[in-house]
């Protein structure tokens, strides 16, 4: 055998997917599912509205801050104790109580506050016969009759006999920031989850198009099936990207229009710009992940009902990953929350919570890498079975083959038999 | 890299050969060219179906190649494991020396059985996209697709999208869009298929031109004489085996020439010389050409004073030593597929 001269001929797996994201996003761009995908957003309001319940619960759950404590000791771990017992009695009438910092005590309670030093949502000082709750105007109106209840109780008067309850009002409290930017975290989550519902059902039926198109062979024939999954699933991102560019447009000259000056959400942990920046990331993190799953699943399928029987659970089990992203949120740092920043469909969405309620950064690299990481293995894992189930056989099947060999042949014996005769 | 396939694969192997080691798969005697393609014991199973059973090819460079058989012989599946969009169970495989044939997706083009293109797209940017495919730049490409559109007659449907095209213009444009990027082997899959005797006139024409200028052609089938037309090599499978791999002249081979004779005498001393298969059909007596040569058989009718009026030597068509080779249930099911294509 002679010696080829033929050197490597092939585009690079980041060149074949730009082919295709080319083509799969002008085509898209320029069709009417473009159209239906704009629309999304109105999806919010019904999903919101369902949602809501989970929603409104974890706020009221990640809001009911403890209230401190500084007395005397003596008076202080009165306070504390009896709240707890009352508690048992009446629930969350009475606030949680615990005593202030050792490192706070003997610290202006109002400056605690405002300066935002602890998460409480109001401070009790002076003493059990007169104690003064600090806190903001809402919190001071709230809190005045459970703790007068809860000093008159720990000295032994109730209820004939309540303390007059002096106040400090503030402008905000820890308990307020963290409050809203729960809500902020949310409302992230919430975006998050919607774009990234609406894109993976996206791709999957384009993937799906393709199958009924007959156009795979071709492209499996020319370019790995790493760089198809990547091509499609890249496409859709930068459909979304001009799709929250519209949604964005339209949006704030909606809002602005109306007369509204300012955002009324809290400013995340790590502040604005790098909370777009991260939710961003985390958006397209999320919707790979999401997509490279649901191209797994197209891959697996042979026709559309097949791919809608298998899209149906994921799409349950999507669901439940928010609401869990959603719930862990309500406890920073407990290993629930944890767990909903390691499992991979929910990290983006618990980081990005995260990113609302905690300054930190590495931890996102570190999340941005492993989502990364999960990313690269549903799409290998993904055009892996694609080439192993889905480019098994011929049009027609090597059942109908062999079905009609077996019948040519029977024909055969029955002429032979014939002529025997 | 280049060493033959043959000798990279160890005696321990399990791969399946072909019936009774009688593969011809090694080029023609004499031929020098390079392979193009060279497959030993490719292996394919589906869910514990064995598909393809031990298949070996060799196809040099330049040639026009086909596969033949029936439906669901492993054709395909054969194809897709030569361009890697399927790899073999077992086996191995080296198109242009490369064991990875996405390596040199530039030098290949592949029509495949189950034809598709984009509804929307405009004819040009059709096959532009699949000179884009095979790495030429787009722009590039979709000029050319109108270069092509214009020397085949279908200036006219450039810009027309492919879901406004007939059915055989839509082929036409996925052939074209296979063949933009100048490839240096082209595999098709039941290309024919679909076609009306005019286009597959053309089709002919347009392989014999793709081989005149030293591309290799490889293309599937399971309608004989387009095969026997065209190429200079064929592998016949049957049930995901190749029983017979080389060249169409010595497939032919296989089957001794049949002597047709016609004799004003029908018995006397020469009916002796007379070989134990000949057979009576009319005044004509069939028979194979006896090994001692048809001089031998000669002198003896004439001394028998048999009074020769005709004797013709025919020589065995590709569809005898099909069904020679493969056997007569892979023939009777060719014949149908050919049957339900002419129906549909």
């Amino acid at each position: 055998m002679s010696q080829h001269t033929h050197e490597t001929a092939r585009l690079t797996t980041l060149q074949a997917a730009y082919v295709i994201a080319r083509r799969d996003f002008l085509a898209i761009l320029f069709s009417r599912a473009f159209l239906f995908f704009l629309l999304g957003p109105l999806f919010p309001i019904i999903v919101g509205g369902l949602a809501g319940g989970i929603g409104s619960s974890v706020q009221k759950q990640t809001a009911s801050v403890e209230v401190a404590v500084s007395m005397s000791e003596t008076d202080s771990a009165a306070m504390v104790e009896t709240a707890a017992a009352l508690r048992k009695d009446v629930g969350n009438f009475v606030p949680s109580m615990v005593v202030l910092d050792a490192d706070l005590a003997g610290e202006d309670p109002m400056a605690i506050l405002q300066e935002q030093r602890a998460p409480f949502a109001a401070i009790i000082s002076g003493s059990r016969q007169e104690p003064v709750i600090t806190a903001t105007g809402n919190q001071i109106d709230r809190w005045r009759g459970p703790v007068a209840l809860v000093a008159a109780t720990s000295l032994g008067s109730s209820p004939s006999n309540f303390p007059e309850i002096a106040s400090v009002e503030v402008a905000t409290s820890g308990a307020d920031v963290k409050r809203d930017r729960v809500r902020t975290a949310q409302a992230g989550q919430m975006l998050l989850f919607l774009l990234t519902m609406i894109l993976g059902g996206m791709v999957l039926s384009n993937l799906v198009e393709e199958k009924g198109n007959k156009i795979i062979e071709v492209l499996a024939a020319a370019i790995p099936m790493d760089a198809v999954f990547l091509g499609k699933l890249f496409a859709m991102l930068g459909v979304s990207f001009v799709g929250i560019a519209v949604w964005g447009s339209v949006g704030s000259l909606i809002y602005f229009g109306a007369g509204y000056e300012s955002a009324t959400f809290a400013a995340p942990a790590v502040g604005w710009p790098m909370f777009f920046t991260l939710g961003v990331i985390y958006f397209a993190m999320g919707y790979l992940i999401l997509g490279s799953l649901f191209l797994s699943i197209g891959s697996m399928a042979a026709t559309v009902r097949e791919v809608q029987t298998l899209s149906m659970p994921v799409t349950m089990l999507q669901l439940l990953v928010f609401f869990f992203a959603s719930y862990a949120m309500a406890a920073p740092g407990s290993t629930m929350e944890i767990a909903a920043t390691i499992f991979p469909f929910s990290s983006p969405f618990a980081m990005l919570a995260r990113a609302a309620q905690v300054d930190s950064l590495w931890q996102h690299a570190l999340a941005i890498g492993w989502q990364i990481l999960c990313v690269a293995v549903f799409v290998k894992a993904g055009a892996s079975l694609f080439r192993r189930r889905v480019m098994k056989s011929g049009p027609r099947g090597a059942k109908s083959a062999k079905r009609r060999s077996f019948l040519s042949m029977r024909r055969k014996d029955k002429s032979q038999i014939a002529t025997h005769y | 890299m280049d060493m033959p396939l043959s000798d990279t694969l160890d005696k321990d192997n399990s791969v399946t050969v072909s019936n009774e080691g009688d593969s011809n798969s090694e080029a023609p005697a004499g031929d020098s060219r390079p392979l193009a393609i060279e497959a030993r014991g490719l292996v394919k199973r589906f869910e514990g179906t064995t598909a393809v059973d031990g298949v070996d090819i060799s196809v040099p460079e330049g040639a026009i190649y086909g596969i033949l058989g029936p439906n669901g012989a492993g054709k395909t599946t054969t194809l897709r494991m030569l361009l890697g969009i399927i790899d073999p169970d077992e086996g191995l495989r080296r198109v242009f020396g490369h064991d990875e044939p996405h390596e040199i997706a530039k030098l290949i083009g592949y029509l495949p059985e189950e034809r598709g293109l984009y509804p929307s797209m405009k004819a040009y940017e059709a096959i532009g996209f699949m000179g884009a495919l095979r790495g030429m730049p787009l722009e590039e490409g979709k000029a050319r697709g109108r270069e092509l559109l214009e020397n085949h007659g279908l200036a006219h449907a450039a810009d027309r999208q492919i879901r406004q095209l007939s059915k055989g213009m839509a082929q036409t444009v996925q052939l074209l869009g296979t063949l933009v990027h100048r490839p240096k082997l082209v595999v098709l899959d039941e290309p024919f298929s679909g076609l009306d005797a005019i286009n597959q006139g053309k089709l002919e024409r347009m392989i014999r031109e793709l081989a005149e200028n030293g591309t290799t052609v490889i293309f599937s089938t399971h309608v004989i004489h387009h095969a026997e037309r065209l190429c200079e090599g064929v592998a016949i499978i049957a049930g995901g085996k190749v029983p017979y791999a080389g060249s169409v002249e010595a497939a032919r081979d296989r089957i001794p020439a049949q002597v047709r004779l016609e004799t004003r005498e029908r018995d006397g001393r020469w009916r002796s010389a007379l070989p134990e298969d000949a057979r009576r059909e009319g005044d004509f007596w069939y028979f194979s050409l006896p090994e001692s040569g048809i001089e031998t058989l000669l002198r003896a009718l004439i001394e028998g004073e048999a009074g020769i009026l005709s004797l013709s030597i025919e020589r065995a068509g590709l569809h005898d030593a099909f069904v020679h080779i493969a056997g007569e249930a892979a023939a009777r099911a060719l014949e149908a597929d050919n049957a339900a294509e002419a129906a549909r």
